[in-house]
């Protein structure tokens, strides 16, 4: 069970064939107090890139892309009444989607750990 | 994850500048943005926990960025008393449809500066002080985003006959919450706890202070203007106190939403008017029957007919946040648009202020706001949404 990041501070966490995705640590730090998180439904489609969820937090409102293509096979439920869970535990807990990969090559195109944390350290 | 949206964007081009306390706020954050030309401090431990500590306790605002000046009569005017101030007075309330010849000594006003339209061109407090000495000035606050248009507004209109004394190269710190009027004794001077919310007085300490009680956060509170080189020890001082902690803007954003206040540039525009705005209250007897104000026949005839469109509260019915720009609709037609909109900790919900037109401006009606290309439910709702708490004179008091 590996995680891989984004540019965009997505990270996809793929355990067999499904991909869990939320958004990274350092994102919800940006952010600050979410709020309200908008999730797809059960069966959406995405293309790798394309708008998948919105995260509100008190100053801003952001776009989570799909950081690979798949269909949506669950979403956490438990962030449309604790929305905050994406500060306490943006990695754990406050996780958006799961979906099901179309190309798992995509995942493996995506930064790992290691490149994510030099990534976050330019910034 | 994209940024989609940032809320306070009133970013001017140029580097922005330093308030003179950039190094003490500095020590304690590093989120800064710019706001209107100055580098400002954003948020310190979150925007909610800052947002509640004010409510709760007192926060520390540094408002340097905006436009405080005296307006004085020249040197030798001759005039003494009541003479004097309605003599100055007069010459603002070219500009201002508010009553400022009838400030009583240490009052303070809300009012704004109106085109020949009848739209508001900015708005400000404009306060009498309290010293016998000082009759004939006015100390006027005016917002940071329009300062320098303000006071060439107000020079040309009153060209020779008063002179306008900018003091934005001092602090203007805010000291906010239910315990503001405690920490202001401690650290400054017991008899604050004698003046009342909307009025003004000059304090010897730190130099010297010219204290208004007012704020734009709902809460009881004071504005202090201090000379820089005394305001990092009033800021240390009293953020020494046990109840205060600094409170950046985006706190002040949602506190003055909540409270159902207006800030200028988004509820408030050009081709606004006050009575649009439901701001007739800033529009006392003696001006309205004189009529004797810019754009006049338009708040005239809004005050007796009422005006097509009016600003209300908006509380959409599910948690999506509801920001400026969203447009508001009835059974499918648009009817009107949020001009400030964000999520309320107090109520725990979001919350915006717009315009709609005004067949549709009772509270409790339902109306759908346009989120992301789908329309969500919504009640008007009345404002504050948090009811204020100021500390106001006691009848019969002056």
């Amino acid at each position: 069970m590996t995680t891989r990041y984004t540019k965009d501070h997505e990270w996809v966490r793929l355990d067999g064939d499904v991909a869990t995705i939320g958004i990274s640590a350092y994102a919800a730090e940006q952010l600050g107090d979410v709020v309200y998180v908008e999730l797809p439904g059960e069966g959406d489609e995405f293309a790798a890139g394309a708008d998948m969820a919105v995260v509100e937090s008190a100053k801003a409102a952001s776009d989570v892309y799909a950081p690979i293509a798949g269909v949506i096979t669950g979403a956490n439920a438990l962030l449309s009444t604790q929305p905050d869970l994406v500060n306490q535990s943006p990695q754990g807990e406050g996780w958006f989607v799961k979906i099901r990969p179309s190309n798992k090559a995509e995942f493996d195109a995506l930064m790992d750990e290691a490149a994510y944390a030099d990534y976050v350290k330019g910034l | 994850m994209r940024r989609a949206y940032l809320g306070m964007n009133m970013a001017e081009a140029g580097s922005p500048k330093k308030l003179p306390l950039d190094a003490l706020w500095r020590a304690r954050t590093s989120k800064f943005g710019d706001f209107a030309g100055y580098d400002m401090p954003l948020q310190f431990e979150g925007l909610i926990a800052e947002h509640n500590w004010t409510r709760q306790h007192a926060g520390l605002f540094d408002v340097s960025h905006m436009g405080p000046c005296f307006f004085a009569l020249p040197k030798g005017h001759g005039l003494e008393g009541d003479d004097a101030h309605r003599k100055v007075a007069s010459l603002v309330e070219r500009l201002v449809p508010a009553d400022i010849q009838g400030l009583k000594a240490g009052q303070v006003r809300y009012t704004m500066l109106l085109n020949e339209e009848g739209g508001v061109l900015d708005d400000l407090m404009i306060a009498r002080p309290a010293e016998p000495g000082a009759a004939g000035d006015l100390y006027i606050v005016v917002n940071a985003g329009c300062k320098h248009q303000d006071w060439a507004l107000i020079e040309a209109a009153t060209k020779g006959e008063a002179n306008l004394v900018r003091a934005d190269d001092r602090c203007l710190l805010a000291l906010q919450g239910p315990s503001a009027e405690a920490v202001a004794r401690a650290v400054i001077d017991p008899a604050l706890a004698d003046i009342s919310f909307m009025q003004v007085k000059r304090f010897d300490a730190f130099g010297r202070l010219t204290i208004t009680r007012s704020g734009y956060t709902g809460e009881d509170g004071f504005e202090i203007l201090v000379r820089a080189e005394h305001a990092g020890a009033l800021a240390e001082a009293l953020l020494a106190h046990a109840e205060v902690k600094p409170i950046g803007l985006g706190a002040r954003d949602s506190l003055r939403l909540e409270a159902g206040l207006c800030l200028y540039g988004h509820d408030l525009d050009p081709g606004t008017s006050p009575i649009e705005a439901d701001l007739a209250w800033t529009i006392q007897k003696r001006r309205r029957e004189a009529g004797d104000f810019p754009g006049r026949k338009r708040i005239q005839r809004e005050l007796e007919l009422g005006p097509s469109r009016r600003r209300v509260g908006i509380r959409p019915n599910d948690r999506a946040l509801a920001r400026e720009g969203v447009e508001i609709f009835k059974d499918g037609k648009k009817i009107g648009i949020v001009t400030s909109g964000g999520f309320s900790p107090i109520l725990n919900a979001p919350i915006s202020m717009g315009y709609v037109a005004a067949e549709f401006s009772e509270p409790g009606a339902s109306v759908d706001l346009m989120i992301r290309g789908q329309p969500r439910p919504a009640t008007i709702t009345p404002l504050p949404f948090v009811p204020h708490k100021y500390h106001r004179a006691k009848k019969g008091v002056s």
